[in-house]
């Protein structure tokens, strides 16, 4: 697919410098892009480190006159999330808490569930993958209510490990999904003949695919842990004052009506929120990209 | 015993996360369906009334808001990312020496939160201080861009906000569908003489048939459920302006205390969802089976 | 000798559909068994069936004088290697030769030992630290059969083994494997759909089709006789001519009548085959017609025959013609003088000829 631009040169002939225009209008077109997708990042960063006068009289995108980094003291620990003021840290660690053992969890149960469902196919192993594939499509506002009532009876309403039980039954759907189109790609073969060998269904687990799933293991891991990171929903309606994680906190710094409004803040709270999520996508870029696409395109 | 177990074990795996799903997912939506069929308020209540909620929700201007909005917001969103996407594609197919650093840069939004997303538009679209603000200073003293607050364009600054988060993602789908094209048909088209853009139009594009499916169903999805960008960008303000379903159920459900109300919306949300998906995720196992 | 290997009115269905349809084989201690028969025939499921990798609907199956109906695998005393060999991509060689020992709990010590005779008998000594992804194909075939061999099992069980490898190395390797059986003595049971592949390996062969027995027999017995006009067009390459002719009982035989495009029909006249209907499809080999200046015998008949086609192949010389309408080869001596056009005189030995019904398909004689 390289080089279409340069081979196919229409048989008329384009001139050299029509070529060399073009070429120019290209790269030209793709950065005014990079700056629209850059724009909002660069006004973040620039206003979380500006005081607040300089955000009243300065502009929008100029770079800050004096350096400050108050604000995001301020933003970790001294901002009000409605009554109580202390910033987003205890918030980011209940975020945290709630996604390491949610991503834990919701990894390893759908590498088991991947690997019935693509290697030890039984009657109806199908339909029950169907059923679970269509659970990642429902919109979650139709389990809300009752999940409120149950989280309610099982006596884990608005704590963290309520949370976390949320995020691990509804990322099911899409962690079996995952191993699955990993695993079925795997040659029948190699379980059969492990079988002959002797192996049991955890042994060929344990010793054959578990050592071949370090890629499927990652892309996975990366995905859970953008959702549960970035989710607003559960968070807001499981959660109570003390156990909130660190979106619904933000929320509530930017949109507190008490006192002054303070951009910078809001800026570099909102930041401090996206930055685990970014530097997973900047560090393993590659990986987050493969979750995406297929979760989407099933393979 | 033994023989049993080892015969039974995958089975004896998968059932705890199949029992979880037919609960929480199967057994929930039929609860709210159920909910949404009674004279429920504060507490669920159980007798079966017919159509009441429904009833309600249609007579409400709030839902007629909330459901006008889906569409203008959904048919937006999803056309104009699509189109973004697919030229972003098809410009860093170009050959682009730096194409993986412009990648990066488009796509990374998608790693952020609605909620961020939302803090940082808000910002930026102020009307006091942001924008508007800033082209005022340049001199413009006439330049008006206040849709954050303005109740009719609104809802544009949500699409607005929503394109910049996901179009970088559909344009690494329709990147990867470029890619994942016979190079010999290329190739053979190239021999023939035929221009680029007739490549494009005549070839690539209509042999991306299904990726633009799959973009279509996760901007339609994503479109759906969008809550957290409508609460951080405009609070469903000013007014109701700019409700989605998706908010206009939460506020049913938690602020309002109506769960009737709350279900029946949700069991609508869960309707459009279905009309879009289910063909589709049909299609996708019928033809994995064959 | 006990059977090592008893199948009696095995049955296989897939929901409605069946697979295999009551069959029975049974072989001794020391059999090479092999299953050949067109892809789809069922043959890699009965093999499956055998390794307790399938279940089966109904019939029993016995390996070593034991009922092994309902036992799983491990339990069966047998080792596989497969066409994709199955190698575990994350192990060394060494690690998947011995992975069997070690989920079994034998001790190190054997391990090593076993390890150790079995490499060397297969001449993979330098492989054992590496992993599956770095040999070639070649090298993975024999990795995949220490892993079997290591395993000393009553019943060795091959899925087509040779399939993915390129046509040198496949025929390097069909002999390796029939030296290793011959040495060891082992029970084996191997399929494939190379016919070739069946006769030089096997002690006994199952033709299949469709999921039923076509026939069981030894190679020679396959080859000479074949008991349908499948197998008959199945076995053999160039394959058995199957020619639609006229029977007619005279005094001292039968006269075999056939059609020519051109020309006269040729009778040939069997003195060794009576009481044939009428109407009968004729197998005969290539091998067994011949130039009749270079061929006599008992039961040679000669006639002229218009050659189509001369196709020079090296130590033969294959001829075709047109004969009861259809193409029918010879093979020829390589310095025969016949040509495209000409008429040549062919010597056919009708000692070793087939009759089958055209209707049944089955053998007459």
């Amino acid at each position: 697919m390289a080089d279409l631009s340069v081979s196919a040169a229409s048989p008329a002939g384009q001139s050299q410098t029509g070529k060399i225009a073009l070429r120019w209008s290209l790269y030209t077109l793709l950065c005014l892009f990079a700056l629209f997708y850059l724009l909002p990042l660069f006004v973040m960063i620039t206003t979380s480190l500006k005081s607040l006068d300089e955000i009243r009289t300065g502009d929008l995108i100029s770079l800050p006159r004096e350096v400050t980094f108050d604000a995001w003291r301020t933003a970790w620990s001294g901002a009000c999330t409605g009554i109580q003021c202390e910033g987003v840290r205890p918030y980011f660690w209940n975020s945290v808490l709630i996604a390491i053992p949610g991503v834990a969890i919701s990894t390893l149960l759908g590498a088991m569930n991947g690997y019935v469902v693509a290697q030890w196919r039984f009657r109806g192993a199908n339909i029950i993958f169907s059923l679970m594939l269509f659970g990642c499509f429902i919109p979650f506002q139709v389990v809300l209510l009752p999940m409120a009532r149950v989280l309610g009876m099982m006596g884990i309403a608005g704590t963290i490990p309520g949370l976390i039980f949320v995020h691990v039954i509804y990322g099911l759907g899409f962690t079996t999904l995952f191993f699955r189109n990993y695993y079925v790609s795997i040659p029948a073969d190699l379980t059969k003949a492990a079988k002959v060998d002797g192996a049991g269904f955890f042994r060929i687990f344990w010793s054959i695919f578990l050592p071949l799933s370090l890629p499927i293991i990652v892309v996975t891991v990366i995905w859970q842990f953008t959702q549960i990171w970035n989710d607003f929903l559960f968070g807001v309606s499981f959660s109570q004052a003390g156990t909130q994680p660190v979106t619904v906190a933000l929320n509530n710094i930017v949109n507190s009506t008490t006192g002054v409004k303070e951009y910078n803040v809001d800026m570099a709270a909102a930041i401090i929120a996206a930055l685990p999520t970014l530097l997973v996508y900047v560090v393993a870029g590659k990986y987050f990209v493969r979750g995406l696409t297929a979760g989407s395109v099933k393979g | 015993m033994t023989k049993w177990l080892e015969e039974n074990t995958p089975k004896l795996v998968l059932a705890p996360s199949f029992i979880a799903i037919l609960v929480f997912v199967y057994g929930f939506i039929a609860w709210t369906a159920w909910v949404s069929m009674t004279r429920s308020r504060l507490l669920p209540k159980y007798e079966i009334e017919g159509f009441i909620q429904y009833d309600r929700l249609f007579a409400s201007p709030r839902w007629d808001t909330a459901f006008g909005n889906l569409f203008i917001f959904g048919t937006l969103f999803i056309v104009i990312a699509m189109i973004l996407g697919l030229v972003l594609a098809i410009l860093l197919d170009q050959n682009i020496r730096t194409e993986g650093a412009i990648r990066t840069i488009y796509l990374y939004p998608m790693a952020l939160s609605m909620i961020v997303t939302g803090t940082a538009w808000k910002w930026i679209l102020n009307p006091g201080l942001g924008l508007q603000a800033m082209v005022r200073g340049w001199g413009f003293e006439d330049f008006t861009f206040d849709w954050l607050v303005d109740p009719d364009m609104a809802i544009y600054t949500i699409v607005l906000a929503a394109i910049w988060q996901s179009s970088g993602f559909v344009m690494a789908l329709f990147l990867a569908g470029l890619r994942s094209v016979d190079e010999e048909i290329i190739k053979a088209a190239q021999v023939d003489g035929i221009p680029t853009w007739r490549v494009y139009t005549a070839i690539i594009i209509p042999s991306m048939a299904p990726i633009f499916l799959s973009a279509f169903i996760v901007l339609s999805h994503l479109a759906i459920k969008s809550f957290d960008l409508v609460i951080a960008l405009t609070g469903g303000g000013p007014g109701y302006a700019t409700d989605l379903p998706a908010t206009y159920m939460y506020a049913m459900a938690f602020s309002r205390g109506d769960i009737g109300q709350a279900a029946s919306s949700a069991m609508i949300m869960m309707l459009v969802v279905f009309a879009i998906v289910v063909p589709y995720l049909y299609s996708e196992l019928r033809s994995k089976d064959g | 000798m006990a059977n090592i290997l008893k199948i009696e009115h095995l049955f296989k269905n897939y929901g409605s559909v069946e697979i295999l349809k009551d069959i029975n084989v049974e072989i001794e201690q020391g059999d090479f068994l092999v299953l050949v028969g067109p892809s789809g025939c069922g043959k890699s499921t009965l093999l499956n069936c055998i390794a307790g990798l399938e279940p089966i609907t109904g019939g029993s199956l016995h390996i070593g004088g034991q009922d092994m109906t309902a036992v799983s695998p491990k339990d069966r005393d047998i080792a596989m290697v497969f066409q994709s060999y199955a190698l575990y991509p994350t192990m060394t060689v060494a690690k998947n030769i011995t992975f069997g020992m070690k989920v079994r709990g034998v001790d190190q010590a054997t391990q090593d030992k076993k390890l150790a005779h079995v490499a060397q008998q297969l001449q993979i000594e330098n492989l054992l630290k590496r992993k599956p992804g770095q040999l070639s194909g070649g090298q993975r075939q024999r990795v995949a059969m220490g892993r079997a061999l290591v395993r000393d099992p009553k019943l060795f069980l091959f899925d087509e083994p040779l399939s993915n490898l390129d046509a040198k190395l496949r025929v390097e390797m069909r002999t390796e494997i029939k030296q290793l059986h011959q040495r060891l003595g082992a029970s084996m049971v191997y399929v494939t759909h190379d016919q070739i592949e069946a006769m030089t390996l096997a002690t006994k062969i199952v033709v299949m089709k469709g999921g039923v027995i076509q026939q069981i027999g030894t190679p020679a017995e396959i080859y000479n006789r074949p008991a349908n006009l499948f197998v008959a067009d199945f076995m053999g390459s160039p394959a058995m001519n199957l020619i639609p002719a006229k029977a007619r009982a005279n005094g001292s035989g039968t006269d075999i009548q056939i059609a020519q495009d051109r020309g006269d029909p040729i009778v040939l006249t069997d003195t060794k085959n009576r009481d044939l209907p009428e109407d009968v499809i004729l197998g005969v080999r290539p091998e067994d017609i011949g130039d009749a200046a270079m061929r006599s015998g008992a039961h040679m008949q000669e006639a002229e025959c218009l050659i189509d086609i001369v196709e020079p192949a090296g130590a033969d010389t294959y001829a075709v013609m047109q004969l009861g309408g259809k193409h029918v080869t010879a093979r020829l001596h390589s310095e025969t003088n016949a040509a495209p056009g000409n008429a040549q005189r062919l010597a056919f030995d009708l000692g070793k000829v087939s009759y089958f019904a055209p209707d049944t398909g089955l053998r007459l004689n």
